[in-house]
């Protein structure tokens, strides 16, 4: 916390010279001068220049955990709405049932929701995700909302630390999926508490030691309850 | 056209503007709540709103292309926007400017990085008093920097044109109706590059030479303007706490 605040930056801002520094995500390099290309939180802590987005839509990487919401059941696959700009291919060798061909909809039809873990992105950006990883499954139950997804990192926290925090204060079963989906399973007042926590850290994201501060206001209100 | 009245007289025009002088300019980031990105601009008279969807998949889907993403700028003007009423729906002339907006934004924004998607853009005039092009634009931008898509620059278009033989910057209503030319264009401030460049009217070698000088000039200005507007958005939003 050396700084007070941090710098937002907008597109063709200059930012550095490529001999002092490298050139990281959300900038790009023009006659050996470093530009942003989006509006974003600037970070020059490191050797590389990178600049973190405030906004924008989910961007696929290979591994990441997502909810998706299945739009098509198709003869041997389906096709998936992940929040990014294209759907997403779940085929049915990537799912743990024995699904005959043509069965597909037995299992996973329009509207059903998913977690899910993004298989393979291509150079053409052709999405492929799979459910065949530890505590992948259909959802039932419960609740999904809608973040940010460049917000994501920010409600996780580091190494889990701000998510952790939420669970252990309103005894809720949370799965944030990186693509700005979330869902959340509790009772009534825990899924409440965990809503307005979730859009206080969107709302105040750029602020510093926002995990003590959410835990006192989570404490606070523990006490209030008992 | 020819008209009784003076539009420059004694070194002022018709609204007491210097010859190189814009219209007063206002800029709003982020109105819209269901769009990606938007832009609520006010130019002198004109009133433009721009809204951003996307990078979504493009549909038909024959107008996808494999390596790059599509812009898709959609010029309107609204029926009220005018004087008489202007009836709905596209006509060449919304036709033309949606294509060279497009073609304009294609070049600033980094489309490689979504390939087969569409990035749709739409702008909005509700209400027109001359150079609603360039009002279109430069909301278009802003609209799209506010809807987080990566671009090389921050276009931005202004438009000079003459009037009784003199080379003026931003024409206003009758300074385009009875005035001799009128040149919009678009540039990338960074690079300084021409994106757009349209001529209306009679201009001679030198005429041009100079409107296009007090155009880039006064395209500058207003890019000071965006680059405030989007910051003054995102810098209240973290002290608001």
């Amino acid at each position: 916390m050396t700084q007070e605040t941090r710098q937002i930056v907008i597109p063709s801002q200059l930012l550095g010279d490529i001999k002092n520094k490298k050139s990281g995500r959300g900038t790009f390099v023009e006659n050996g001068k470093i530009y942003s290309e989006i509006l974003g939180v600037l970070n020059d802590k490191s050797e590389y220049i990178n600049v973190v987005p405030l906004k924008g839509i989910y961007d696929p990487t290979e591994k990441d955990f997502i909810i998706g919401v299945v739009l098509e059941a198709l003869q041997s696959s389906w096709l998936v709405d992940i929040n990014a700009a294209y759907p997403a291919l779940l085929h049915v060798n990537e799912v743990p049932w024995d699904v005959d061909f043509g069965e597909t909809e037995k299992y996973l039809n329009h509207g059903d929701s998913i977690m899910a873990k993004i298989l393979s992105v291509d150079r053409e950006k052709k999405l492929q995700i799979t459910l065949k990883d530890r505590n992948l499954y259909k959802i039932k139950g419960g609740q999904i909302i809608d973040v940010e997804p460049s917000k994501v990192p920010r409600i996780i926290g580091k190494k889990g630390s701000m998510i952790s925090l939420i669970k252990k204060y309103t005894k809720c079963r949370i799965f944030v999926g990186q693509n700005g989906r979330i869902w959340i399973e509790g009772n009534d007042d825990g899924v409440k508490k965990v809503i307005e926590t979730i859009g206080m850290i969107e709302d105040q994201s750029l602020s510093f030691g926002l995990t003590n501060k959410i835990e006192e206001l989570l404490k606070k209100d523990a006490k209030d309850v008992h | 056209m020819k008209t009784d009245i003076k539009l420059l007289e004694k070194g002022k025009r018709l609204d007491g503007r210097k010859p190189d002088e814009l219209r007063p300019i206002k800029i709003e980031a982020g109105v819209l709540h269901r769009a990606e990105g938007s832009c609520y601009l006010e130019w002198g008279n004109n009133k433009v709103i721009a809204a951003v969807y996307g990078p979504r998949e493009a549909v038909p889907r024959h107008t996808q292309n494999p390596l790059r993403a599509i812009v898709n700028a959609r010029y309107n003007m609204a029926a009220f926007s005018v004087d008489d009423r202007k009836r709905p729906g596209p006509d060449r002339r919304s036709r033309e400017i949606s294509k060279v907006i497009s073609e304009a934004l294609e070049h600033v924004i980094l489309v490689e990085r979504y390939p087969r998607a569409s990035i749709d853009v739409n702008i909005e005039v509700l209400d027109a008093e001359a150079g609603t092009r360039c009002a279109g634009l430069t909301a278009a931008a802003v609209a799209l920097i506010d809807a987080g898509i990566p671009m090389r620059d921050i276009p931005v278009a202004c438009a000079a044109g003459k009037i009784e033989d003199t080379v003026v910057l931003d024409l206003g209503k009758e300074e385009d109706n009875y005035g001799s030319a009128d040149l919009p264009i678009a540039i990338s401030p960074r690079t300084g590059e021409i994106l757009l460049l349209q001529m209306d009217g009679h201009l001679t070698l030198k005429e041009f030479d100079k409107a296009l000088d007090i155009a880039i000039k006064g395209c500058k200005k207003i890019s000071e303007i965006q680059k405030k507007a989007i910051l003054e958005k995102y810098q209240n939003k973290k002290e608001e706490k």
